[in-house]
């Protein structure tokens, strides 16, 4: 038997257990990714190819024009325009929401952590708890209210609940965040003649941008992808891209077009998946980010 | 009452934090120029007095005055401070000279004024070849010197220092030090400097306020604090070596007081008493240096004694040994060749000494 005297880098070893963390990440990497080959896959093809039944198998040949018409010219019922009237009644809804549930959000987040005016901790626990109660308790109050208000069935009245019910996210996402600066900084502004409002402006808020960037995600995605609030409260004339693609692919007239609904389906999921995909390095940082280093 | 020639002054302050009283009835004048040190362990009270003076934290009563304005119900900004903090609390965000310039821009000052006083701030400070990075960019040293910048800036009577080199290393808190003690001669700005560090207390003040639980407990220049502490706290709190403590008994006779402590008998003749020698239990203080090596000298009380640990520094070396069944510690200059085990012959100079009576107090 030889003895090696170790010396230098340890020798790399595969052993099993190696192999087998390889292979489940693999494994599970190709789950995730096989519902996006198939809805892919599918939007290109021909009904006639798609009627086959083999869901796995490569296309004949590129089909686009399935996009075509997901985006300007499948129906809902009698209206045949595409999810293109969605896509821009989502931009126009989320936004403004995204926008104001952000700022107003990291306006709690900074009062609540710096200010801290009498009964803040008490709000701070009451808005927690609002965001832990299921949003249909408060359906029917809030269409109530909307109602009384006349903003009922507008593109503001559906921002107004997005900001309401983004409200406890973000504070807590801020206020965690505030909590890590150092108080100095806040009573150095302060000394330098400082208000409330310019140390928000120019101090809290400029320092918070890897927040504001994980806060507007959250947000974002949030908001894109909402069904049920849009639905209740934004009315038939600004429905988002997610309940027109529910019509789409629920309507019952005629033949059900499996590729156009894969490519709407596609279309509405992309921005999302766009955000994530061009800021997941800031997210990552946002979140990890905890006290601001002077 | 506010005393017209202090810079600040401070009159029957309470502050209570959270229902329980943190400083009660405290008062003190801080003259103009001078440079104040307010100097305890942490959880005295010193950066909570110091943040009432900044007009940071709300106090339960009393006033508070500064360049012989009441300035209680002040905004800090109107209150005529500038102040440097432990964690700098620099914005991360802006540029040295934009940090500089932040307070003057808030305030709506010319442009003009704003950079002929950064420049000028800029210069005193060194930082002239800094003035577009960013704090990140900085190292400790520099950091806090733009933080002292931004105070300066201000151009007010009183600078407000929050343990400022606390976050340094040894050899940065040194140059740090000696900036800023010549930051004060060169301006003759009224400075109050808490810190827990008691050589930065002795170097830079002109008068200590040693503080505990709230409460001031010697106010006086750091010679007087070092030689004549006013109770067992101060005591034990200046120096290092701390002062050896040695329980005992005065005890009256005809040839004066006498110490009387481990079978011995240590005159008193030549200790300076304040108030008038009372029988009873006390506590004899020697400083280290007060100690003899060789108790060779007219005066001193000569005993017996056997080191145990000995600690070269260099400049000076401490030998500890045991005597009365405790350790104590005694200071010489230079190298010394004492070794554990070796007899030594301790002389205490009584005459430099501090007595305290049961309550703690100086006799």
């Amino acid at each position: 038997m030889t003895t090696v005297n170790p010396n230098g880098p340890r020798p790399a070893r595969i052993t099993a257990g190696r192999v087998g963390l390889y292979a489940f990440l693999l494994a599970v990497a190709l789950f995730f990714l096989v519902p996006l080959y198939v809805m892919l896959v599918t939007s290109v093809k021909t009904m006639s190819e798609i009627r086959q039944g083999q869901i796995f198998a490569l296309p004949a040949g590129l089909d686009w024009s399935t996009w075509q018409t997901a985006w300007s010219g499948a129906c809902m019922g009698l209206q045949c325009v595409g999810v293109r009237v969605g896509f821009w009644n989502s931009v126009r809804i989320t936004l403004p929401s995204v926008a104001l549930s952000v700022l107003l959000g990291a306006l709690n987040g900074y009062a609540l952590s710096f200010w801290r005016p009498k009964g803040s901790t008490l709000l701070f626990g009451v808005l927690m708890a609002g965001g832990l109660i299921p949003y249909q308790i408060f359906l029917y109050p809030l269409v109530r209210m909307m109602a009384v208000t006349g903003l009922y069935g507008s593109i503001t009245g559906v921002v107004v609940v997005h900001v309401i019910f983004g409200l406890p996210l973000v504070t807590l996402l801020f206020r965690n965040y505030f909590m890590g600066v150092p108080d100095e900084l806040y009573r150095a502004a302060r000394v330098d003649g400082a208000g409330f409002w310019r140390i928000f402006f120019e101090v809290m808020l400029p320092i918070s941008i890897p927040m504001v960037v994980v806060a507007s995600i959250f947000q974002f995605t949030g908001i894109w992808n909402d069904f049920l609030f849009s639905l209740v409260f934004a009315g038939t004339d600004n429905l988002p891209m997610t309940v027109q693609l529910n019509n789409i692919v629920n309507t019952t007239m005629g033949e059900r077009a499996y590729n156009v609904n894969m490519a709407a389906t596609i279309l509405t999921a992309l921005v999302p998946l766009a955000i994530y995909f061009l800021s997941g390095r800031w997210f990552v940082s946002g979140i990890t980010a905890g006290a601001v280093k002077g | 009452m506010i005393s017209m020639q202090s810079a600040v002054s401070i009159a029957n302050l309470r502050i209570a934090y959270e229902g329980h009283t943190v400083i009660d009835r405290m008062s003190l004048d801080v003259a103009p120029r001078e440079f104040l040190v307010m100097l305890g362990p942490s959880g005295c009270g010193k950066s909570t007095l110091l943040n009432a003076i900044a007009g940071l934290q709300d106090i339960a009563a009393g006033e508070i005055s500064i360049s012989g304005r009441n300035v209680t119900w002040d905004e800090p900004k109107d209150r005529g401070i500038g102040m440097v903090f432990q964690s700098y609390a620099l914005y991360p965000h802006m540029s040295v000279r934009r940090n500089l310039s932040f307070g003057l821009r808030v305030t709506g000052i010319a442009k003009a004024e704003i950079e002929t006083r950064v420049a000028r701030a800029a210069k005193l400070l060194h930082l002239e070849a800094l003035l577009d990075r960013k704090p990140g960019e900085l190292s400790g040293g520099q950091r806090q010197r733009v933080a002292i910048g931004r105070a300066l800036v201000r151009e007010v009577d009183v600078f407000l220092f929050d343990e400022p080199l606390s976050n340094l290393d040894a050899k940065l808190r040194n140059e740090l030090r000696v900036e800023i003690k010549r930051l004060h001669q060169q301006l003759g700005n009224t400075m109050i400097y808490v810190t827990h560090d008691q050589v930065e207390a002795m170097t830079l003040a002109d008068r200590i306020a040693i503080m505990k639980d709230g409460a001031i407990q010697q106010l006086a220049s750091p010679h007087e604090i070092y030689h004549r502490p006013t109770n067992l706290f101060v005591a034990g709190f200046i120096g290092s070596p701390s002062m050896n403590f040695v329980s005992g008994e005065i005890v009256a006779s005809d040839g004066g007081p006498f110490f009387a402590v481990n079978g011995q008998r240590i005159a008193l003749d030549r200790y300076p008493f304040v108030s008038p020698p009372v029988p009873g239990p006390a506590t004899l203080g020697l400083r280290p240096e007060h100690i003899a090596a060789d108790g060779a000298f007219a005066g001193f009380h000569t005993t017996e004694g056997q080191v145990s640990v000995v600690e070269p520094m260099g400049a000076d070396t401490i030998v500890w040994f045991e005597w009365a069944e405790q350790t104590m510690s005694l200071r010489l200059m230079g190298e010394v060749d004492f070794k554990p085990g070796d007899a030594i012959s301790p002389g205490f100079d009584i005459a430099k000494a501090s007595l305290f009576a049961a309550d703690g107090t100086r006799m």
